[in-house]
């Protein structure tokens, strides 16, 4: 198989600058796992995946795993399915849990950094970190349910933050992490990977 | 003094994390920028807001 044939269908004249990008992304669940996928497809040139977490039951509903994959780290389950989508993506993980502490590390060779974490505190703490270390960051708040599709947006803040979502909390009478799905996640998912592929691609303007 | 682009009569000075909980913020779920530029969050109990500010805070909730 040759490479340029994974993107036949692909915008032209596009591949060498996506072959050159290069996204790091925060967090492996609904969000990350679609994400790392639509980006290894369309041919982005290296990944680094980061999440400390196991691979469950309850994350088939919309996280990008099967049952061969239950108990596997999450790192480990995304990096070998990315193998067999595309092998020319080069694919770095890190099996740790990102906190306040390491995350100026962990991302330092990284200028574009995906928020595809699950709680609120954690997506603020991360986003406020990386956008004070002057990065450029993807971010995602509120896809709870099956609401209206046309809610989830992208939006720009905060300069170099791009944020999608419907931005609404889930409903209090669930319980936490309860009501995420599939399509309304990974429709949040296709707008976060469709602003990387425009950021990557120069699209997106830089004030 | 602005928040997210709407105007706010206030005179003195303020925290950031006692401004946002008079606004009824969560400073857990928060990102707030100042005249332009990212606040930190272990900065929001020492850096003080006046007059003229303009702040931009977004906030964040759970799922993914």
């Amino acid at each position: 198989m040759l490479e340029q044939d994974l993107y036949a269908r692909n915008l032209p004249d596009i591949q060498s600058k996506l072959k050159c990008g290069k996204a790091a992304i925060a967090g492996l669940g609904g969000l990350g796992s679609n994400i790392a996928v639509m980006l290894a497809r369309i041919g982005v040139g290296s990944l680094f995946l980061v999440d400390f977490d196991r691979v469950e039951p309850s994350n088939l509903n919309r996280q990008h795993y099967n049952h061969s994959h239950l108990g596997q780290f999450k790192t480990d389950a995304l990096a070998s399915q990315l193998e067999l989508i595309n092998p020319f993506v080069s694919v770095r993980t890190c099996c740790e849990k990102i906190t306040a502490d390491n995350a100026a590390n962990l991302f330092a060779d990284y200028s574009l950094v995906c928020e595809a974490f699950d709680r609120a505190e954690f997506k603020a703490d991360l986003v406020c970190s990386m956008l004070a270390a002057g990065k450029t960051v993807v971010a995602a708040s509120g896809m709870n349910g099956v609401g209206d599709s046309n809610l989830i947006t992208t939006q720009r803040k905060l300069g170099k933050l791009w944020l999608c979502g419907d931005g609404l909390d889930s409903p209090p009478e669930l319980e936490a992490g309860v009501g995420f799905m599939a399509p309304r996640v990974m429709l949040c998912a296709a707008h976060q990977a469709n602003a990387i592929t425009r950021i990557l691609l120069g699209l997106e303007e830089f004030t | 003094m602005f928040i997210n682009g709407e105007k706010f009569e206030f005179t003195g000075e303020i925290t950031i994390s006692d401004l946002l909980k008079t606004h009824g913020f969560d400073c857990t779920r928060v990102a707030v920028e100042r005249g332009g530029v990212i606040v930190r969050k272990g900065e929001f109990d020492s850096t003080k807001v006046v007059d003229g500010d303009k702040l931009e805070i977004v906030t964040f909730v759970g799922g993914g």
